[in-house]
């Protein structure tokens, strides 16, 4: 790897790169995000490079790609220049694609997308409704690049924003530049980016420390983790701007270790930087020096939370602080401290090289930009999706999302990972901002989104979410660890039929209270899904006063029988009964035993007549 | 040296508070009673406990709840000790400290102070109350730094490094002194002439206190 001195050295570099890009006639992306890494992409890159191997194919180049967002068809396999979006690739397809696609030009039909409703198939991404509604700014260089390899993002013109920073720019043009363009902090509660860049570069102290976050911790959320995966150098690049305006000397990438990818990503993206010359001292034959280090997390959930952050950085127990006086001034080892998300980060080179004016022109009035969201639960297409701040939540989850998965009507959206709230689908108007959405008792949080139908049970989830924070808390507070102890067991007696009606009064009490008097931002929002579930869906927790579950979740509230009518006597039910709970004779109507029954619901799985009844 | 003095309003009182001290400070300067349970004056503050929470407004906006043992004093500030909302959410965290710990004299004290009647949840028995005065008292008092916070959560516990008494510990029984759960509730006499005795009559010692010196402090087992 070559240094770079000088500006000139990084332009050079460039075109040496694109100049050998040229020798390859196709390009073969194979997807290597962690979705697709557990549907056994792995194997199939290595059946590629075998069979290329083998057969003496010339000309074509192999990448292995961060994630492409669409996990709910991985693995991904997409053909460049020609355009071509395979799904659901095997490791046998991978012979027929070199020998038919590639060679013969031919388009394999059964690994195209095909569309549930309308039978089209699509050949070219772009043409694909998942796609094509939104909005790919920050995710759009992720199946270009080989997130190990500095030459890939290079080629794509980058850190060409750093250099027109470092070169062409003051510091403070470059925070009145964020500062124009609107950003506000990804990490969910939204700060003015340029305002607190500006605060730490007028904090008092020479050395200044700039963190990335990367504790994502919200089940079901994997946004920040793919763009680490999967672009690491775009953060890389972020940070170094931000260094540079604030006076940035260190940096810390703050990852959790279960994110082994992304730690490994980093850690190479770091290494390559370095050797280049992006990182360490005089960068770029100027006097600005910068070096990033990654620091793991051990898993709290609570870490994500900047004092707690900084906390387990410093080798302390990760735990919050009052907050009166904020990190931008006295923050990792008491030194002013700025700490942004890791979309926040990768925002910044898009900021700088297409100005703020471009930037400030998506979005809405407040909110500006895109935003990743991972759209996951019964919606038909899971995966990361960027859309423009503004688009309504009916476009995300039936444009994008393509609508229910099981044929129930979907019922409610969980936005802001489990300290968001529960949004009807009465509101699915609702521009999707960091404003309306907070309005609504809900936030944007980092970004997840867990769509909900007729089947879920919204005591169950707001149960589940607050057993989640129960777990997660530091403990250190009474409200956050004694109060949401007690709403645990309190919404825990719900679902078994033991609340009466002070039960639900109590929680609302309880749920404000500890909203209220919490420590950190994990205990002000826990509140969140219990109480935006109970404004928007009361009646489904007064009928578990009445021992009745509407979803039929809640298992010692429900009741299983067999529909003399629709059982067509197969026997299949009784089979599959792991308690034997099921008699009957063939072609006769079968029936449960229901001191037997165990309401597993395997039963009700494999009728294919919804002869199985819950009630 | 001049003392320099920042103007606030507390609950409509205009207090001139010394610059860099807390709500808390500037309150009892002037007689305003919050009432605490992790702070103790010699200490740094904790702010777990949150019963001293205080309503605060920065010149005329929109008003939010801190600690006042915490929260320092800035020009301007009008914080509120009394409102409704302040009072509610006491009277809550009072209710969860002692349906957690009913036999600690200082949770029965505070919500017999709040006027709590009734408790809506299920009484367990903890002895500690996780304030972590001892820790504080240990670290900062006496250098022993021989306690900390193990676990998260509701498995949090105060304990000494691997459960094992550290060469740093002297055994000053600082951490004793502080503890505001140690003071055994006294049930009170029940003929003429007899006493009550619970101190020095416990038998068995509870498994919250690390350093196994709990309830000796007037004294059955002398280290």
């Amino acid at each position: 790897m070559r240094k770079i001195k000088s500006l000139s050295d990084l332009e050079k570099w460039r075109k040496d790169i694109l100049r050998k890009q040229d020798e390859f006639e196709t390009i073969i992306s194979v997807c290597g995000g962690t979705g697709c890494h557990a549907y056994g992409c792995k194997n199939i890159k290595d059946r590629f490079i075998k069979t290329i191997k083998e057969n003496g194919y010339q000309k074509i180049k192999l990448r292995f790609t961060g994630c492409r967002g669409f996990c709910e068809r991985g693995p991904i396999v997409t053909i460049q220049p020609q355009e071509i979006f395979y799904q659901r690739v095997k490791e046998k397809d991978v012979p027929l694609i070199l020998s038919e696609t590639i060679k013969k030009g031919k388009i394999l039909e059964h690994l195209l997308y095909e569309d549930s409703m309308t039978k089209s198939r699509f050949i070219s991404e772009k043409d694909i409704p998942f796609y094509k509604a939104q909005k790919r700014l920050i995710l759009a260089n992720n199946g270009l690049i080989e997130p190990t390899k500095i030459e890939d993002y290079i080629m794509l013109g980058g850190y060409q924003s750093f250099s027109k920073a470092l070169f062409e720019m003051e510091p403070q043009q470059i925070i009145d530049e964020v500062k124009a363009s609107g950003l506000r902090g990804r990490g969910g509660a939204g700060f003015p980016t340029g305002k607190k860049w500006e605060e730490c570069r007028n904090a008092t102290g020479k050395l200044k420390y700039i963190i990335c976050n990367c504790d994502e911790g919200d089940p079901g959320a994997y946004m920040d983790r793919s763009l680490l995966e999967g672009n690491p150098h775009s953060i890389l690049e972020g940070m170094l701007i931000g260094a540079y305006a604030i006076g940035g000397r260190y940096g810390y990438i703050y990852v959790r270790h279960e994110y082994p990818l992304a730690c490994k990503n980093a850690e190479i993206a770091i290494k390559q930087a370095r050797k280049a010359g992006l990182l360490g001292d005089n960068i770029l034959g100027t006097d600005f020096s910068f070096d990033v280090e990654i620091a793991k997390g051990g898993g709290a959930f609570v870490c994500g939370e900047s004092t707690a952050l900084i906390a387990s950085i410093e080798g302390r127990a990760g735990e919050p602080r009052s907050k009166q006086i904020h990190a931008v001034e006295d923050g990792l080892w008491g030194k002013p401290t700025n700490i942004n998300n890791v979309e926040t980060w990768a925002n910044i080179p898009l900021i700088i090289k297409n100005g703020s004016k471009w930037f400030s022109s998506i979005g809405t009035e407040k909110s500006k930009g895109t935003k990743i969201f991972s759209l996951v639960g019964k919606v038909k297409n899971t995966g990361l999706v960027e859309v423009p701040m503004g688009i309504t939540l009916k476009e995300i989850i039936f444009d994008i999302g393509g609508g229910p998965k099981d044929g129930k009507p979907i019922k409610a959206v969980q936005t802001g990972g489990p300290s968001g709230g529960c949004i009807p689908v009465s509101l699915f108007n609702l521009p999707v901002d960091f404003d309306s959405l907070k309005e609504v008792g809900s936030m944007m949080g980092s970004g997840g989104m867990i769509v909900m139908d007729e089947g879920t049970c919204m005591v169950d989830v707001a149960k589940y979410f607050i057993h989640f924070l129960e777990e997660e808390s530091c403990g250190k507070c009474l409200p956050c660890r004694e109060g949401l102890k007690r709403m645990s067991q309190i919404l825990e007696n719900l679902t078994e039929g033991k609340g009466d009606e002070e039960s639900l009064y109590l929680l609302e009490e309880l749920g404000q209270v500890v909203a209220d008097t919490s420590l950190c931002g994990l205990g002000k929002t826990a509140p969140n899904p219990v109480l935006s579930a109970l404004k928007y869906f009361r009646p489904e927790f007064e009928a578990h006063l009445d021992k009745r579950c509407p979803a039929g979740v809640c298992i010692p509230l429900i009741h299983y029988s067999i529909s003399e009518t629709n059982c067509i006597g197969c026997g299949a039910c009784a089979k599959i009964c792991p308690t034997k709970a099921i008699e009957g004779e063939k072609k006769e109507v079968y029936h449960i035993i229901s001191e037997l029954c165990i309401k597993c619901g395997s039963c009700r799985e494999i009728c294919k007549n919804d002869a199985i009844i819950v009630n | 040296m001049e003392i320099k003095t920042v103007n606030i309003t507390i609950d409509g009182i205009s207090v001139d508070a010394e610059e860099g001290s807390t709500i808390l400070q500037a309150a009892r300067t002037v007689g305003i009673h919050i009432p605490t349970l992790c702070y103790a004056e010699h200490l740094s503050p904790y702010g777990g406990c949150r019963i001293c929470v205080v309503e605060i407004s920065q010149d005329g906006g929109k008003t939010f709840i801190d600690t006042s043992c915490t929260h320092r004093v800035r020009e301007g500030m009008n914080v509120q000790t009394k409102s409704p909302r302040i009072i509610r959410a006491r009277k809550m965290l009072a209710e969860l400290l002692v349906s957690s710990a009913p036999n600690v004299k200082i949770a029965q004290d505070i919500a017999a102070r709040m006027g709590i009647l009734k408790v809506r949840f299920p009484m367990e028995d903890n002895r500690c109350i996780l304030c972590g005065l001892c820790i504080r008292m240990c670290y900062e008092q006496m250098d022993g730094k021989a306690l900390g916070f193990a676990g998260r959560g509701t498995k949090r516990k105060i304990s000494m490094p691997f459960n094992k008494r550290p060469e740093t510990c002297r055994l000053c029984r600082g951490c004793d002194y502080i503890c505001p759960a140690m003071i055994i509730p006294c049930h009170g006499v029940k003929e003429p002439g007899e006493l009550c005795g619970r101190c020095v009559l416990l038998d068995e010692m509870p498994k919250c206190c690390p350093t196994n010196t709990f309830g000796c402090f007037c004294d059955k087992n002398p280290l």
